[in-house]
């Protein structure tokens, strides 16, 4: 909402208001209005002038039109006329216009110096200006075209337009409908300064009438709480609006379009009712306001038919719909463009001042896509007290300006529904504040915001509030509303800063440590975090080779992405971080080992319903248990991604490529750090190289907490990857929870290290000689680690030799020579019976 | 001393001589080998002085006891003269030795590469930090939430323009018009009522986490971004433990000089509400103000929604952008660089 000091003035005592509009910008702050922007007064040198528009020669051979203008100023001594001749690119202004024209020697805000030149092959000797350029506003659709008898050709324009003055645009929160009105302003800017402030609905009389000015006939009292119309005949619609009115305008930011139209605007901007005015000649029979009907259509104000919702509510009248209540008006019943008039044609002009219900009109507004200034206000609630007041000061406006009569009669339907009084106790705020507010400071401000106060005794003999609220605040609804007016206009400067003192807490959760500790490891080894979005494309299934029925391509879609190619939320971590590798190699990073830990979507294939339970009180337990459950799985997986060098080339030698078992050991390491461990197991699984894939299993168990190894070649040509890209993925929620870990005993005797070499077929994996091995050499052992593997000639086709260092100790003596070998022995049998092994 | 000792080996002089001969021995060997070489000679069995040592059976009583002194006097320099040298050589030598060993402490053994944590996860993590160090805890939610709990627990009503403020991702087919009831949170709040409904009273947490908005990535706009919401529950809380907790919260990110403001505004489920601004000396530009998030007193519908009883209880609670928050705490000027993945960005922040 953009507003000027001057037009604040008007509901102000001026001599209050602060001469800077910062000061006025930070007096709005105070209490609770953001200052957007401030537009500064524009600083406007040198001759600007008024003309009168001569001679119009449209230039045809450029892209857009273009006029060759010859303006006429003051008449010279000698009964010549002074005139210039100027090039201009808007058309929305005719021979005898008044236009202000900015002469060779002015100097326009930002600098921008007039000067002649030569434009579209012409010499134009000036400019004729925007009110934008002028600095009155922001429209810049057309130049600016000044009412006829506003001042004469040749006139100091900087003069007849007024002062420049600086313009504050202010945020409005969603629970301030009445501050989308300078009304509104005005009041919250007095409070904050102090000032006195006249309610500008309070100027205007509304004069008792015996007859209504329509029949009207509302339907649906839900939507529609009260409905005003009030005639006015024989407008003028080609009257100019008045200067003063069409400067207000600009300051707000819209463009002055005709009298009819800006009356309407003026007074929505200044009361904050959205008023609509129809032809009465094209409207047929009793108004009438209901929900629309299955089916029904209605030709908008802009030239669009559309179809109706049965939630969309309606003015109609005979004919049908006239008008989207609060939203837009019917074509069927428009006041007819200047354009399509007789000259001279008069206009009766029907003034519709409504309070509509804001969900409907929110929801209509929502549904046909027609943000409007009426349905932006009614959304948030407008005054229902004002209809009869804004329909009468337009009515007044139309006399005035536009030459018509009032016709006798008002209608008046529905009602202005009762604000229910709020009971407050007198020491709520204070108690909320933490501050002892000064006696009689509770009364006194809940009165500034117009609330009708009185003070009563509790049961407990304590003081009472009960205020209530004014027509426009129907957001005061409980007792904590009226406490932040209190606090809001007493200054939230004046709190003081007190920490409270927590009871003891239990410091951070177990998951959350283990998130820690698996992230810490990750990058201790060498992996970069990064933290991809979950947003991918259906086609990255068909990229990772998944099965046409694998779950990991049952995705929740997103109904409005930002990318249409990327409207799924992924199930996996791999597409995002398989994206970061890309864009990392492709700004000339080529060693890379990314992760990132982060909740994934896996939603249920048959979905429960969502509930949607009252916010009166708290859900039951059934009831919350089904909102979790409605939700899809959304666990916490870890995913890592390497391409390139693990280790770097060097001076000690060459350097080592990432492959399968960087990202294997990853997984193991993402185990150790959560506490357990994960032992590799052959796997086949997308987008995994099927023969170079492991799945982590839960030690002990036989859980398949994730996957592991070198990604297969076809998904790394169809990603772009670099050849051997390998990748990890777990399920960190899978993996139970350890917060004690078995504590080993520690012996003081001596080791003794024992080395087997055992040959068995190339299928049986290495992981299982050693769990035969460990499992064989018993109590013994301490640790078995592989450190050899050959395979050829000597151990023959098919077969490979391992070779393990057994390392055994006892609890409770030196071993001698005999206990080891008989360790060994049994371990070498366990793995000859296991899986056909020999000693080599 | 008897005349007898003349030309004796247990002479004074003859002794003397012979120490000064094993010094002069010992200080020209150059190295520890040329002084073992010479040791036999000066200490050995048949070196002067052991040699007079044996002469001394020969003297009488008196003599003896006069010349065995002398003996060992001598035999005891010609040893410290030894043990000097050898001393003097072994440092020597062990200079030498780490001398030779030198090496180019400049060459590179960055064998294994470097990894990093994102600045996000370590911000998050500090700020929780900070809160459990203040005795609160950390709270954790879903990012695909229930609609109800985004919303309408939180008081926004169903066609409430406020809800459309939120820029709100929507979840389910739009083609086959269904309204899943779900939505990608657009803040951490839901995460407020959530430990609510589940936890005991008074409640104290924080709640950091990642959150959604429909905004096109910019220089200052991500669509997935990260908020931390704090929100107390408890009895007699009051709008000056929020401030208290505010600046607490600023002082413990921005240092001790820093400080907020509370600005009047509104969001459905505060009542009163207010903006933060923040205070902090190395703000870009100079020390100011910054407006850094919102807060305010938990509004009694949604403790009612949570079945807390507002005439009992009272809360305050708040939140800020944590991309925010790093941008001014590091002076990134750029929202992109937080979220492309540029390995560059994160490796400057460590582990």
């Amino acid at each position: 909402m953009r507003v000027s000091a001057s037009w604040l003035a008007r509901h102000i005592d001026p001599a209050a208001l602060p001469a800077r509009p910062e000061d006025i910008g930070e007096a709005f702050v105070r209490v609770g209005l953001e200052v957007e922007e401030i537009h500064p007064a524009p600083e406007i040198t040198g001759p600007v002038t008024v003309a009168r528009v001569a001679e119009i020669e449209e230039l045809t051979e450029f892209k857009k039109p273009i006029r060759y203008c010859r303006v006429d100023f003051e008449a010279r001594e000698d009964g010549t006329v002074r005139s210039r001749h100027v090039v201009c690119g808007a058309s929305n202004f005719a021979v005898g216009d008044l236009v202000v024209v900015t002469e060779p020697g002015a100097v326009l805000p930002g600098g921008f110096a007039i000067a002649q030149r030569t434009t579209y092959g012409r010499v134009s000797d000036g400019m004729i200006a925007s009110a934008k350029e002028l600095g009155l506003g922001a429209d810049h659709s057309g130049i600016l075209v000044l009412p006829p008898g506003t001042a004469g050709p040749g006139d100091d324009a900087l003069e007849v337009l007024g002062l420049a003055e600086p313009v504050i645009e202010l945020a409005v929160t969603p629970d301030r409908g009445y501050c989308f009105a300078v009304r509104g302003l005005a009041r919250e800017l007095a409070t904050a300064l102090d000032a006195d402030y006249t309610d500008p609905a309070g100027r205007v009389t509304v004069p008792e009438t015996a007859a209504d000015a329509w029949p009207v006939r509302i339907t649906d009292t839900d939507g529609c709480a009260r409905f005003v119309v009030r005639r006015v005949d024989g407008v003028d619609p080609a009257a100019p609006s008045p200067w003063w009115m069409q400067r207000a305008l600009l300051s707000a930011g819209m463009r002055p379009i005709s009298l009819i139209v800006d009356v309407t605007n003026y007074v929505m901007l200044d009361l904050g009712q959205p008023l609509h005015a129809y032809d009465a000649s094209r409207v047929t029979g009793t108004i009438e306001i209901r929900r629309a009907a299955a089916g029904e259509k209605l030709e908008t104000l802009d030239g669009q038919t559309r179809a109706l919702d049965p939630d969309d509510l309606l003015i109609t009248d005979e004919s049908g719909p006239i008008g989207l209540a609060g939203v837009m008006g019917g074509a069927s019943t428009e006041i007819p463009e200047l354009a399509t008039l007789a000259a001279g044609a008069r206009v009766d002009v029907l003034l519709e001042a409504a309070h509509f219900a804001p969900a409907v009109i929110a929801r209509a507004a929502r549904r046909h896509k027609l943000p409007s200034e009426a349905s932006r206000r009614f959304e948030r609630v407008v005054d229902p007290a004002l209809s009869a007041v804004a329909a009468e000061r337009a009515a007044q406006l139309l006399v005035e300006l536009g030459g018509g009569t009032l016709a006798d009669g008002r209608t008046d339907e529905g009602g202005v529904p009762a604000v229910p009084p709020v009971r407050m106790s007198l020491s709520l705020p204070d108690k909320v504040a933490g501050v002892a507010y000064s006696r009689g400071a509770t009364v006194r401000r809940l009165t500034q915001v117009g609330c009708a106060v009185d003070l009563d005794t509790g049961t407990d003999g304590h003081g009472v509030v009960i205020a209530t609220p004014p027509t426009w605040r129907p957001d005061l609804r409980q007792a904590a509303d009226l406490v932040e007016e209190v606090l809001r206009l007493e200054g939230y400067d004046t709190i003081p800063s007190e920490l409270p003192a927590a009871p003891p807490g239990r410091g951070l959760a177990p998951a959350q440590l283990r998130r820690r500790a698996v992230s810490r490891a990750l990058a201790e080894a060498g992996h970069v975090e990064v933290l991809p979005f979950p947003f991918v494309s259906d086609a990255v299934w068909d990229d990772l080779g998944l099965a046409v029925d694998d779950p990991r391509r049952r995705t929740v879609a997103v109904s409005n992405p930002l990318d249409a190619e990327r409207a799924r939320l992924s199930t996996t971590l791999l597409p995002g971080l398989l994206d970061m590798l890309v864009r990392n190699r492709s700004r000339g990073t080529e060693d890379l080992a990314l992760y990132t830990i982060a909740q994934v979507v896996q939603p249920d294939a048959q979905p429960s319903a969502m509930p949607d339970p009252a916010v009166t009180a708290r859900p039951s337990e059934q009831e919350y248990a089904a909102i979790r459950a409605a939700l899809p799985d959304q666990p916490v997986h870890v995913g890592v991604v390497l391409a390139g060098k693990r280790e770097p080339r060097g001076w000690w030698g060459a350097g080592r490529p990432a492959g399968w078992q960087d990202a294997v050991e990853a997984a193991r390491l993402t185990g150790a750090a959560a506490g357990v461990e994960l032992r590799p197991r052959r796997a086949e699984r997308a987008p995994w190289h099927p023969g170079r894939c492991a799945e982590l299993v839960l030690a002990g168990t036989d859980t398949v907490v994730g996957h592991a190894g070198e990604l297969h070649p076809k998904v790394v040509e169809t990603l772009g990857l670099p050849a051997r890209t390998a990748a990890a993925e777990l399920d960190l929620d899978a993996i139970p929870l350890r917060e004690n870990l078995p504590v080993p005993r520690v012996s003081g005797f001596p080791p003794v290290a024992v080395d087997v070499a055992l040959v068995a077929d190339e299928s049986v994996p290495a992981a299982d000689l050693a769990e035969a091995l460990t499992d064989g050499a018993g109590e013994l052992l301490e640790s078995v680690r592989l450190f050899d593997v050959y395979t050829g000639d000597q151990v023959g086709e098919g077969k490979r030799s391992l070779a393990f260092s057994l390392r055994l100790r006892a609890a409770d003596r030196t071993l001698t020579s005999e206990d080891a070998n008989t360790a060994r022995d049994a371990a070498v049998a366990e793995a000859t019976a296991r899986h056909g092994a020999a000693l080599r | 001393m008897s005349e007898n000792d003349a030309g004796s080996p247990l002479d004074p002089d003859a002794l003397k001589a012979a120490v000064e001969a094993a010094r002069s021995a010992f200080d020209a060997a150059a190295d520890l080998d040329a002084l073992a070489a010479v040791k036999p000679a000066h200490l050995g069995d048949k070196a002067p002085i052991p040699m007079a040592r044996r002469s001394l059976g020969q003297l009488p009583g008196p003599e003896r006891a006069d010349a065995g002194k002398r003996v060992n006097a001598a035999r005891q320099e010609v040893q410290t003269a030894f043990d000097e040298r050898r001393a003097v050589l072994v440092s020597e030598r062990d200079d030498r030795v780490l001398r030779e060993e030198t090496v180019d402490v400049t060459l590179p053994w960055d064998r294994r590469p470097r990894g990093a944590r994102h600045p996000i996860t370590q911000l998050s993590e500090r700020i929780a930090d900070i809160f459990v160090a203040m005795g609160w805890e950390i709270a954790e939610g879903p990012e695909v939430e229930a609609s109800w709990l985004n919303f309408d627990a939180l008081n926004f009503g169903k066609d409430h323009p406020a809800r459309t403020m939120q820029d709100t991702f929507y979840l389910g087919d739009a083609a086959q018009g269904q309204d899943s009831g779900t939505v990608l949170r657009t803040h951490t709040s839901p995460v407020q009522v959530r430990s609510l409904l589940e936890r005991e009273l008074p409640v104290y947490v924080a709640c950091p986490g990642r959150t959604f908005r429909t905004d096109e990535l910019d220089a200052t706009h991500t669509p997935v971004f990260h908020q931390v919401e704090g929100l107390a529950v408890d009895r007699g809380l009051t709008m000056a433990h929020l401030k208290g907790t505010l600046d607490a919260f600023a002082r413990a990110m921005f240092g001790p000089e820093a400080g907020t403001r509370m600005r009047p505004s509104y969001f459905p489920f505060t009542e009163p509400s207010a903006e933060v601004d923040l205070w902090f000396p190395q703000k870009k530009g100079g020390a100011g103000w910054v407006e850094w998030g919102g807060c305010g007193m938990v509004n009694p519908n949604v403790l009612r929604a949570a079945g807390v009883d507002p005439e009992d209880y009272s809360g305050f609670a708040f939140g800020m952008g944590i991309e925010r928050t790093l941008m001014f705490r590091n002076g990134i000027p750029d929202m992109r660089d937080m979220v492309e993945g540029d390995i560059r960005f994160s490796t400057a922040f460590g582990v």
